[in-house]
């Protein structure tokens, strides 16, 4: 393609060239260019594709591969060598020819693929990449036909497993090093490297470290060759017999974009998906690989009924099941009533179902949605601050990324939130925002966001809120900067006080508050009113108005909806043990997640009626009168409400399976209680809920002292605790090699602690209360004194289940074994 | 409609009679095809037994009709069907949709697909027609073993792809 030389300086004339902009052309084009920016996205731009291996938008450029020649002029002197133009900025007049117009480039982009592929093994036939590599399309429209090489390619041995979930094939790579450029700027854990020179140049691990990173599969998916592949997903399938659906990430609050691929009924793997405004184009390891607890074994696939006779479940249709579930609930209601566990990973629509089949069905308000610790002040935190928030009003992944200043408060984000954390890395790292981290001890979050540790005492959370004023006036007053957020975790609500003292801090500073639960289903749960004393759309059960309103809308008597707040999780395990509730409908909740399990436990053999909605058997099965299969989230469509209040929506990804959503099967329960849901599809249950809108009503901010805290006795310690993202969830059932990049089950405590306590360092630790013990190792940290931190369900040790105590509980400790 | 007619037919008979023959005695008498027929599929072995097909699905890439189904497996030291790492673990032709044109022959990198000269492939019920992997395995020969076991000819599959047959009569001696 020729230009002629006139056109182009006529046209120069015409184009207006903005404030911090230049003007150059590609291929004949003339293109107006804001400063800084890369030659091949400008050229992207235009829509010449300049073929690349390591250049990556969202990762520094660092030229590695040479792919990307093009010639460049500048001032009228062409530059003596082709230039890679992923490194190079555009400036004013320069003039630039790609592949498609000069021969000089396209032959020093034939050229460098020709060198690629010199020790390339060319095994793609057997390669996880075949079919969707990069190197083989390029090679196939820039390479040569034939090789020139006949001597013998340099070899490694195949795949070297670098953690149990990645495997590495160096003979693959082109050493673009995206790999390691992503480990070490976006995740912050630079376990891979580029090691050796020359032609053994390659990249590896140091030999003791594998690859420990919880994002360790995004560089699976960015690595431009079959260097990199996944222990999981090894030979499973080709691209061409995969479908790809988009959807969303069922494992936390982030509500990750992803894409799900599948065969033949299975999901093989999982991709990131590209969603700029919440995961960039990452996702964590257990939003990639945990997925396999759909398909168990142990799956329920036919509703079961307690047999009268035998007083085992047996298997039922479900006419005979929703008939017995259905009369049994209506008994219970009509005696001392029933109460509502959803637990927190349904789908907005699914938790509305559950919301309105509580409160028109079984007329009550005792739902909740909190199957784990919870508080009276919590419940305040999410009615006042929290519910109605959505990302035009309230915090965002974008608003992190901007803010000045962030503190976090009894959350740890890669455990909790891992997108949050990559956000506040990026912003960190980018930006220079400064993150403070009210906790217990430096984790490697502290590090790799490069904040600063606030350390207090389990449960000194709010006291040490309450005290930044006079102690750390410098956090105040990067918080008073516009822009600066603080961020809460769900483990705030095992603090009394904490909600209050943010909520103070927040108004003293103006920062913007934001709740970031673990569970997806949490923020969605809330704000359909799965909650005792909400309705849907943030309506307060005691406001007379808004139940009106409310009940007109659902075309229901007015008076169906109790004006009575409900009772809490505890609070219908309590009533149901002390005999004040009969029934219990439950979904997905595991009562080894809930503050007490024991009274879980008893409140479930007490329970005259039990309905279990759930996917696979939990503890609450061998309890439950009648057992209703449900669907999971890739078998149903729906949306989930993230963190910030913004929808996720996504659709069926494997249709046709016959498994029903929870908001279907409550809906065809209700009828045979003569109640009408509208709730037949998630569809449906979206279109009924969103005529109700939202209608927040406003309600008084939580407001609990700071409760003085008396030191540890002697021999004992105060308990810090917290889950890690790869643990004994239930959802990550299946997945042996995800589990093997779990994080090692190991104690903390200080030096000082420990030798108060006598304990040996590097050996072991007993941790116990009145009600079990757990040992396991223990490594020294800088947590304050008298403070110990234990996995809260990692491995053997499974706080709540063995030691019925959390966060800030005092617990006995002592060196070895029990 | 001339008078002679009938009689011109029978002299189209008539003359027939002195041609080849063109019937086939089928079944008693099995015809024998041209060599590069393009029969029922094989799966090669290597000339110690283990398979040749390493699960790449490039038949089935290449398939018009969409008649084949492959499923990758990973081999491991105590279970190994193929030398390398990579072996076919699910195999399927579906010969109610081949069409015979051989294109999946073409596109396997390891000569571990290849047809035969068996044509007689009808059947009354449509299971039967879907081939399996063990139906499309080569039989045995002597020297050969039941896969899975550990390479024999060599230390790793660059031996058995550049020496194979060398290295198996080296073995047999
Ligand atoms: S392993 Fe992949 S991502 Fe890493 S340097 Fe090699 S080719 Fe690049
Ligand atoms: S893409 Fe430019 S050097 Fe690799």
């Amino acid at each position: 393609m020729t230009i002629a030389p006139d056109k182009t300086t006529d046209k120069s004339t015409e184009i207006v060239v903005p404030e911090g902009h230049v003007k150059l052309v590609i291929d004949g084009l003339e293109v107006v260019a804001p400063k800084g920016e890369l030659l091949i996205r400008t050229a992207e731009r235009l829509g010449i594709v300049i073929p690349r291996f390591c250049d990556h938008p969202l990762l520094d450029p660092a030229g590695a591969c040479r792919q990307c020649l093009v010639e460049v002029e500048m001032g009228g002197r062409p530059m003596p060598k082709p230039q890679a133009s992923c490194t190079m900025t555009v400036a004013d007049g320069m003039v630039v020819k790609t592949q498609l117009t000069s021969p000089v480039a396209d032959k020093a982009q034939a050229g460098v693929m020709e060198l690629l592929l010199i020790n390339h093994p060319l095994d793609c036939p057997i390669c996880d990449k075949g079919g969707e590599c990069p190197l083989q399309n390029q090679a196939l429209a820039h390479g040569r036909s034939d090789s020139r090489f006949h001597e013998h390619k340099r070899t490694f041995p195949k795949p070297i497993s670098i953690s149990t979930q990645v495997l590495l094939d160096r003979e693959r790579c082109v050493l673009c090093q995206r790999c390691t450029r992503f480990s070490a700027q976006i995740a912050g854990d630079p376990f891979i490297e580029l090691l050796e020179r020359g032609s053994q140049q390659q990249i590896g691990v140091a030999k003791d470290k594998p690859f420990q990173s919880y994002f360790s599969g995004n560089t699976i998916q960015i690595c431009p060759v079959g260097a990199l592949t996944s222990a999981a997903y090894r030979f499973r399938a080709r691209p061409f017999d995969l479908v790809s659906t988009p959807s969303v990430c069922e494992q936390c609050s982030s509500g990750c974009a992803e894409r799900t691929d599948w065969r033949r009924g299975k999901v093989q793997r999982k991709l990131a998906g590209d969603d700029p405004e919440v995961n960039e184009e990452w996702i964590c390891d257990k939003g990639r690989f945990a997925f396999r607890y759909a398909t168990a074994d142990d799956r329920f696939t036919r509703p079961m009924v307690r047999d009268a006779e035998s007083g085992e479940l047996r298997e039922s249709s479900w006419t005979e099941a929703l008939q017995i579930a259905a009369a049994g609930l209506a008994e219970t209601r009509d005696a001392n009533g029933v109460g509502v566990l959803t637990g927190g990973r349904l789908t907005v629509e699914d938790a509305y179902a559950y919301s309105k089949f509580a409160r028109i069905a079984l007329r009550t308000n005792d739902i909740d949605f909190r199957a784990r610790p919870h508080s009276a002040e919590e419940l305040d935190f999410l009615t006042s601050s929290v519910v109605g928030t959505n990302p035009d009003n309230g915090v965002t992944f974008k608003g992190i990324e901007a803010a000045p200043a962030a503190l976090l408060v009894a959350f740890e984000p890669e455990e909790e939130a891992p997108i949050v954390f990559l956000r506040l890395r990026k912003a960190a790292r980018n930006k220079k925002t400064k993150v403070f981290h009210l906790g217990q001890f430096t984790t490697p979050a502290v590090e790799k966001t490069f904040g600063t540790l606030l350390a207090c005492v389990p449960g000194g959370e709010a006291a040490a809120l309450h005290g930044l004023p006079e102690h750390a006036s410098d956090v105040v007053d990067e918080l008073s900067k516009p822009g600066a957020v603080i961020l809460v975790g769900e483990r705030a609500a095992e603090i009394p006080g904490a909600f209050t003292a943010v909520v103070k801090l927040a108004e003293r500073t103006g920062a913007k508050v934001a709740w970031i639960p673990r569970r997806a289903g949490e923020r969605g749960a809330l704000a359909v009113g799965a909650t005792p004393n909400l309705l849907p759309g943030g309506r307060l059960v005691t406001d007379a108005a808004a139940r009106t309103e409310v009940e007109r809308t659902w075309g229901v008597e007015e008076g169906v909806i109790s004006a009575k707040p409900g009772r809490d999780t505890t609070g219908i395990l309590t009533a149901l043990v002390a005999g004040e509730l009969d029934g219990l409908v439950v979904g997905g909740v595991d009562p080894f997640d809930l503050p007490d399990p024991e009274l879980a436990e008893k409140a479930l053999s007490k329970a005259s009626f039990i309905v279990s909605l759930e996917l696979r058997p939990s503890a609450v099965t061998a309890h439950a009168n009648v057992v209703l299969p449900i669907a999971p989230a890739v078998e149903k469509s729906g949306s989930y409400l993230n963190w910030e209040g913004r929808h996720r929506v996504f659709g069926t990804t494997l249709e046709g399976t016959g498994a029903l959503p929870d908001c279907r099967v409550l809906d065809t329960l209700a009828v045979e209680m003569d109640a009408d849901l509208f709730t037949q599809t998630p569809a449906a249950s979206a279109a009924d809920l969103a005529r109700l809108g939202d209608n927040v009503s406003a309600a008084a901010a939580p407001n609990v002292p700071a409760p003085l805290l008396s030191p540890p006795k002697a021999g004992q310690a105060v308990l810090a605790t917290w889950r890690r993202l790869i643990d004994n969830g239930s959802l990550q059932d299946g997945e042996p090699h995800l589990a093997g990049t779990a994080r090692p089950v190991v104690a903390k405590v200080s030096e000082a602690t420990a030798g108060h306590l006598g304990i040996e360092l590097g050996g072991e630790i007993t941790v116990s209360t009145a009600r079990g013990s757990v040992t396991l190792p223990v490594e020294a940290d800088d947590l304050p004194d008298g403070v110990v931190w234990v996995p809260a369900n990692s491995g053997d040790v499974t706080v709540r289940r063995n030691l019925a105590a959390g966060h800030g509980s005092v617990v006995s400790v002592s060196g070895g074994k029990a | 409609m001339g008078m002679l007619d009938p009689v011109k037919g029978f002299g189209v008979t008539f003359a027939t009679m002195f041609k080849k023959v063109v019937t086939e005695e089928y079944p008693e008498v099995k015809k024998v095809t041209a060599p590069r027929f393009h029969g029922r599929h094989q799966l090669n072995r290597h000339p110690d037994g283990l398979e040749k097909c390493v699960g790449c699905e490039l038949c089935a890439w290449a398939c018009p009709a969409d008649a084949i189904f492959v499923e990758g497996g990973d081999n491991t030291e105590e279970e190994r069907y193929s030398p390398g790492e990579r072996y076919g673990a699910d195999y399927q032709i579906n010969y109610l949709r081949c069409i015979g044109c051989g294109l999946c022959i073409e596109a396997c990198p390891t000569r571990s697909l290849t047809m035969t000269n068996e044509f007689e492939l009808a059947d009354d019920n449509r299971q039967d027609l879907i081939f399996t992997k063990e139906d499309l395995l080569a039989p045995l020969l002597p020297g050969m073993e039941q896969p899975p076991h550990p390479m024999r000819l060599g230390d790793n599959e660059q031996d058995y792809y550049v020496n194979g047959p060398e290295l198996a009569k080296e073995a047999q001696k």
